[in-house]
């Protein structure tokens, strides 16, 4: 039996497993190019000192990777477990990326991550710069097929439903592939991982330069984290403002619930700057408007309108209707599927056969649906606001922060003067946190967004979840909760400890802190 | 496309098989090698040198798992639906055991603590030994069938508990799956160690080798003499577009014996499981380990193909309600996908191969005590 019990659980510990694995995952594929870059500079110059960055930026990375690899199979594996009528309905087309996924890009990063740490003593240094390169591609390879199966399920294209094994089936792959969203989605998180990577580097440089100890390894990579970094959080800024807006019908929903946009206004459009949302009343009790920046903002014009909610409201409550009547049709095509009458009747409709199972939640038979529950399904379309509409504030000022601190590092770094500026280096170092926390906003700000779907406007979220007990619920995500826990304190103690002691835990007789190995007992 | 649809059926089901057995070679070794650990190493330093006759290559081995998880999620979508949601418990079992690997592997050698390093030890051992035992399990399962049907709307209700699965054939076939990879990793570890711990991994070897040939022939006999097998009553067309609704299917002890009759060839993978078994304890007690690895490399493909050939076409039994049961034909996805993944299988199985074999030869050869010392940092 479904309740809404078990669909929050499921969404709860697939929200929980997923926001930890990425607390990893950005890290590691912004720090995989800096150790590109790293050792292309060992291999150029051909100093010791590019070698033992990479050596000892890669021991952090590892420890990192460690977990990102741990928390990356729950997922791979969660959808089944937990989400089996979502694998039914979607598996013929969201099972192909993550398949190609692991076929094209983890085998890649994971087999040459190990001749990254291992293979030092028996690979020339060209070809070790060529393994850690195949590895820097295949994990970004791997977040391409992750995010075009997640850009699917905020736009789904090239696929359709097939009422013969009822589910959706791909059309079109390359429409798949080439989805402006996912495209958007993975050069923005891509960046976002970027931007990570170089803030983790530069925070630590900044650390050993505050002690004034390691200067001159420290030095070398707070230069190539500042140069890396401004890149990056400009393609994110830019990107991030190219990506998400106005494509598709998820997008349009989540930009007007971002911005507290109820009413459609006259183009262009005002943006909020502040504003405190009422989704009861669907109106601001307080706004802080600047003219004409949402429209500018969101259709790059002064003359196209932006629907607002209680607009996608309206259009959404015809596509219920409509979307009953689908199902109704479906029904009956189940029972005789030979129908041509009914086939055709059901295809006119079938593009609101998602919205018509919002209603499932409610009814277990469609034409049991008054107009009452029509409107709460309809009502169910919009997500909440306020949480958007602050998450979505906390990443953009996060990123803006982010902006300044990488301007003024690179800046500083030309000037050459950096490392005689305590503040700019206590700044990059306390602003250590922030790429995490937007990213995590990041991500709630999409998949929360999406909400009630799991792929919008085709399978609502509720319909989705494998029929298990709520105890089993509880019990595994207990589990999930104390594995991570207790995995992700022994993570920051290892990173903590490595990064405090620094190059000098390579034990190459060249830093402050040395390794000493001590013998343990037989 | 070039393969009709039924064809394509057939082709996956292969594949699946390769994946799976893919994964049992490479990922099988060093799940052996984990399962070892800490009966074979009897100090740290034996320890390390037993992780790091894996530690350059666990972590790509480990994506066989992976792959074959997505592989069986866009290829049998309501197989991955059904069996991943019905073995809730003993997939989380699976989960829960891997997450001690990547950890185990990369964080026990960074703290220079003995009860540290002993903690994940067992947690490389939990992280080595579990899985297999579960896998065996579930083909246990299987075999007989699992409770489970479905709703008019194609929505998987599995009726079963987590106990049920431990039932005395299944637990049989749990000891088969893992005396097989202990075996597999055992032989492995032999190649890559010299001196003390090359002979205690040989003895290894040797039990568990003569464990899994004993078990795999009992399990046989159960299979043969037991009440196992389902047949199809009305066969799903093969060209069909798939609907696990649409046939019917009944329990006849003896069925899983019957390709065996129909299709005499395919006792060429019983026979395979013996002969690559034996020739594995043979080359292996005259140190040749390599060709033993081969040896046992061939047996895995043998047993784990034996379990795929009794039951085809059938993938998911269902015990409840036969007619609901998955098969190669009804259980898959469209033509479309499976012909994509198809090509994309064929495009970069080859590539991983070739960098996997590049891998292991850049770090071929025997893993020492000297080697551990001269890389105390950086060796795990």
């Amino acid at each position: 039996m479904v309740t809404d019990q078990l669909v929050d659980l499921s969404r709860l510990q697939f929200a929980a497993t997923a926001m930890y694995h990425f607390l990893f995952v950005p890290l590691t594929l912004g720090m995989v190019w800096l150790l590109v870059i790293m050792e292309s500079a060992y291999v150029m110059t051909g100093k010791p000192v590019y070698k033992d960055m990479t050596r000892f930026w890669g021991k952090l990375f590892g420890i990192n990777f460690a977990l990102g690899v741990t928390t990356g199979i729950t997922l791979e594996f969660q959808f089944g477990t937990n989400w089996a009528y979502y694998s039914h309905y979607v598996g013929d087309v969201f099972g192909a990326p993550l398949a190609i996924e692991g076929l094209m890009a983890f085998f890649l990063e994971s087999t040459f991550i190990g001749l990254f740490f291992f293979g030092w003593d028996r690979l020339s240094r060209r070809q070790h710069l060529l393994v850690t390169l195949l590895m820097a591609v295949g994990t970004n390879l791997s977040a391409l097929w992750i995010l075009i199966a997640n850009g699917w399920m905020q736009h789904p294209v090239g696929a359709e439903f097939s009422y013969e094994t009822m589910r959706m089936e791909l059309t079109d792959f390359w429409a798949v592939v080439f989805n402006p969203v996912a495209q958007g989605k993975f050069v923005h998180t891509v960046s976002a991982g970027y931007v990570t990577g170089a803030m983790f580097v530069l925070s630590v440089s900044a650390y050993y330069l505050l002690r004034r100890r390691d200067v001159e390894f420290a030095k070398r990579s707070f230069r190539i984290a500042a140069a890396f970094g401004f890149a990056s959080i400009c393609s994110v800024i830019v990107l991030g403002d190219e990506s998400g807006y106005a494509l598709g019908e998820a997008q349009q929903t989540k930009l007007a619930a971002i911005e507290a946009m109820w009413e459609t206004e006259p183009a262009p459009a005002s943006f909020n700057l502040i504003a405190l949302p009422n989704d009861a009343a669907m109106r601001n009790d307080f706004a802080l408007h600047v003219p004409w920046l949402m429209g500018l903002i969101g259709t790059r014009s002064v003359d196209k309108t932006l629907p607002g909610l209680k607009e996608i409201l309206a259009r959404n409550r015809e596509r219920v209707v409509s979307g009953t009547e689908a199902v109704k049709l479906l029904d009956a095509l189940r029972r005789s599927p030979d129908d041509a009458a009914l086939r055709s009747r059901f295809a006119a409709v079938q593009g609101d056969l998602g919205f018509g199972l919002l209603l499932r939640k409610y009814v277990a038979d469609v034409n049991d649906a008054t107009p009452a529950l029509i409107d709460q399904a309809a009502r169910d379309t919009l997500p909440r606001v306020a949480p958007l509409f602050w998450t979505f504030r906390a990443m953009v000022g996060l990123g803006f922060a982010m902006l300044v601190l990488f301007g003024l590092a690179l800046w500083h770094s030309v000037r050459g003067d950096f490392a005689r500026r305590p503040g700019l280096l206590k700044w990059a170092l306390w602003f250590l946190p922030a790429p995490w926390i937007a990213c995590e906003m990041g991500w709630f700000v999409a998949e929360y967004g999406r909400q009630p779907w799991t792929i919008y406007g085709v399978l609502p979220t509720h319909l989705s979840v494998s029929t298990l007990t709520v105890e089993s619920l509880y019990g595994s995500l207990a589990g999930f909760v104390g594995f991570y826990t207790v995995l992700l304190v022994v993570e920051l103690y290892l990173m903590v400890k490595f990064a405090r002691q620094g190059p000098g835990s390579l034990g190459t007789g060249r830093y402050a802190n040395e390794a000493h190995p001590a013998a343990l007992p037989a | 496309m070039i393969f009709d649809y039924p064809t394509l059926k057939l082709i996956w089901w292969l594949l699946v098989g390769v994946l799976l057995i893919g994964f049992a070679i490479m990922d099988g070794h060093d799940m052996g090698v984990g399962t070892l650990l800490p009966f074979v190493g009897r100090n740290d330093e034996e320890r390390r040198v037993i992780i790091n006759t894996v530690g350059p290559h666990w972590d790509g081995n480990q994506v066989w798992f992976i792959t074959g998880g997505g592989a069986i999620f866009a290829a049998w979508p309501l197989v991955y639906a059904t069996a991943f949601s019905g073995f809730y418990w003993a997939m989380l079992a699976v989960l829960w055991a891997l997450f001690f690997r990547p950890v185990g592997f990369d964080y026990r050698s960074k703290i220079h603590h003995a009860g540290w390093r002993r903690t994940w030890d067992w947690g490389l051992f939990v992280g080595g030994a579990v899985p297999p035992l579960i896998f065996g399990v579930a083909f246990g399962n299987l075999l007989q069938g699992v409770p489970f049907h479905f709703d008019a709307n194609l929505v998987p209700y599995y009726t079963g508990s987590f106990f049920g699965l431990l039932n005395p054939f299944a637990l049989l076939t749990g000891v088969v799956g893992s005396a097989m990879l202990t075996f597999h990793g055992a032989i492995y570890l032999a190649h890559r160690t010299e001196g003390e711990i090359q002979r205690r991994a040989l003895r290894a070897a040797l039990i568990f080798g003569v464990l899994m040939l004993a078990g795999f022939s009992a399990a046989g006999l159960w299979l043969a003499y037991g009440d196992f097998g389902y047949v199809l009553v009305t066969a799903p067309d093969p060209a069909a577009l798939p609907n696990p609704l649409t046939k019917s299917a009944v329990h006849a002890a003896g069925a899983w014996l019957a390709n065996y009759g129909r299709q005499p060839a395919t006792l060429a993978l019983p026979a395979l499981a013996y002969a690559g078994g034996l020739a594995a304890l043979a080359l292996a007690a005259r140190r040749r380990t390599l060709a033993a690895f081969v040896a046992s490399a061939l047996a895995l493909t043998g047993v784990i193909g034996t379990a795929g050939v009794s039951m085809f076409p059938f993938v998911l039994p269902s015990s409840t309600v036969p007619g609901a049961s998955l098969t190669v034909w009804d259980a898959v996805s469209s033509q479309r996908t499976l012909s994509i993944m198809f090509w994309a299988t064929l495009i970069f199985m080859p590539l991983i191969i070739a960098y996997t074999g590049w891998a292991y030869r850049v770090m071929a050869g025997k893993v020492t005590a000297a080697y551990i010392r001269e890389h105390e940092h950086s060796a795990y």
